[in-house]
């Protein structure tokens, strides 16, 4: 079972939760964790893993070869994201802009936009009791998320057949990486906060989940500070409200020394417990 | 020489437009000739990725000179700007366009 772990706002909790959540249910049960967040993934800051793999992730990018180019500009036609362009007697190719798509090495007449690999990120995997952690980041520069996301999913999807649990960290917002990042998900569990900013994103967040006809609910984070819309608005859409997590500053205290909250916390336990419950109740209900 | 300033709109006291590759319009002035021509570049919006190249490529098409604007190309538009050997001012973001020409003649915005 995939459960993601998402939120529209940035800051809410979802790494918080992630990496307590997988730790707590790889007390009993294995579960693999992987960090989608490739633009800054942190969910390792929390996890002391030993390192196992690590491998370098590429991207398809087309690169002009002038030898046969005719400069007829068909390149430059068919690209949706500008990343070809015909200058004067040149072929530009943009390689942060390109999404790989082949569209203009296919179409090209002459073969002059051969696609070759271009370095884009990297994957870590590590081990820890019952827990696999496994991140991707992004180099420096690298603007698109997207095909580094589908590459790690791809990683997890090939390695862990039989594993029950498989959460993903999850990207903010409500773009393009986190589609890609909760489209294959069976379960999406979106972290708030209890003020206007968070409703506001929540509510985005909501719309992309029925959008792709996901079940989800909602998890309250830093719950105690801000006002009650949130829950309101939950029970006016019929939106399950999953878990309070309570605003205090021994949890803030934990985080920054990078550690997990629920072993010295049990106010966060009984909450994380009411997580676990709620995915076991969905697998039970999906069977 | 064409010199082509990012504005908001078509007149000598329409206000800059700080954006490079998400300016309104081109105000392109030829002081050879003392004419002025302007293109309206608005549908750029409708571009989520790669404004930047694709307005200095349209750039390249009117042969220009000399570009005043306000913030400057980025990365990507900026590989095309020089390619195409046009010198580059900026810091005229907040003028018109009026002001904005009367600064780059008397040496006061800075190349980048």
């Amino acid at each position: 079972m995939k459960i993601a772990i998402a939120s529209g706002k940035g800051g809410t909790g979802k790494t918080t939760l992630s990496t307590n959540l997988a730790s707590l249910i790889a007390e009993s049960t294995a579960v693999v964790l992987t960090d989608l967040d490739v633009e800054e993934p942190n969910s390792g800051l929390f996890l002391d893993g030993k390192l196992i793999h690590h491998e370098d992730k590429f991207k398809m990018i087309p690169e002009w070869n002038k030898t046969n180019c005719t400069l007829c500009g068909k390149c430059q036609e068919v690209c949706n994201f500008n990343a070809v362009m015909k200058l004067g007697e040149m072929i530009l190719v943009f390689p942060e802009l390109c999404h790989g798509c082949y569209a203009c090495s296919e179409l090209c007449p002459e073969n002059s936009l051969p696609m070759i690999p271009k370095k884009m990120g990297e994957l870590k995997h590590f081990k820890l009791p019952n827990l696999d952690f496994i991140e991707s980041k992004l180099i420096i520069g690298e603007e698109q998320a997207v095909p580094l996301i589908g590459q790690t999913i791809k990683y997890i999807d090939d390695r862990f057949t039989e594993t029950e649990f498989k959460i993903f960290d999850s990207p903010p917002g409500t773009s393009c990486p986190v589609i890609e990042a909760t489209k294959d998900a069976d379960l999406i569990l979106l972290v708030t906060e209890p003020t206007p900013f968070g409703l506001h994103d929540l509510q985005l967040a909501v719309e992309t989940m029925k959008e792709l006809k996901k079940a989800y609910g909602v998890i309250i984070n830093r719950f105690g500070i801000g006002d009650t819309k949130i829950e309101q608005y939950c029970v006016e859409n019929n939106i399950p409200i999953i878990a309070k997590i309570p605003n205090s500053r021994k949890i803030a205290e934990l985080y920054s020394a990078g550690k997990l909250l629920y072993n010295e916390l049990p106010e966060v336990k009984i909450e994380l417990e009411k997580v676990i419950k709620f995915i076991q109740k969905y697998q039970e209900e999906i069977v | 020489m064409k010199i082509l300033l990012t504005a908001k709109g078509t007149e000598w006291d329409s206000q800059m437009d700080p954006r490079f590759g998400r300016t309104e319009f081109f105000f392109i002035y030829n002081d050879e000739t003392e004419k002025v021509e302007t293109f309206d570049n608005r549908a750029i919006e409708n571009e989520a990725h790669g404004a930047g190249p694709k307005t200095a490529q349209k750039m390249a098409e009117f042969g220009v000179n000399v570009l005043i604007t306000g913030n400057g190309p980025g990365g990507n538009a900026d590989t095309v700007v020089r390619q195409t050997g046009t010198k580059v001012f900026v810091g005229a973001g907040s003028m018109t366009v009026k002001e904005a020409y009367d600064a780059y003649k008397k040496g006061d915005l800075k190349e980048a």
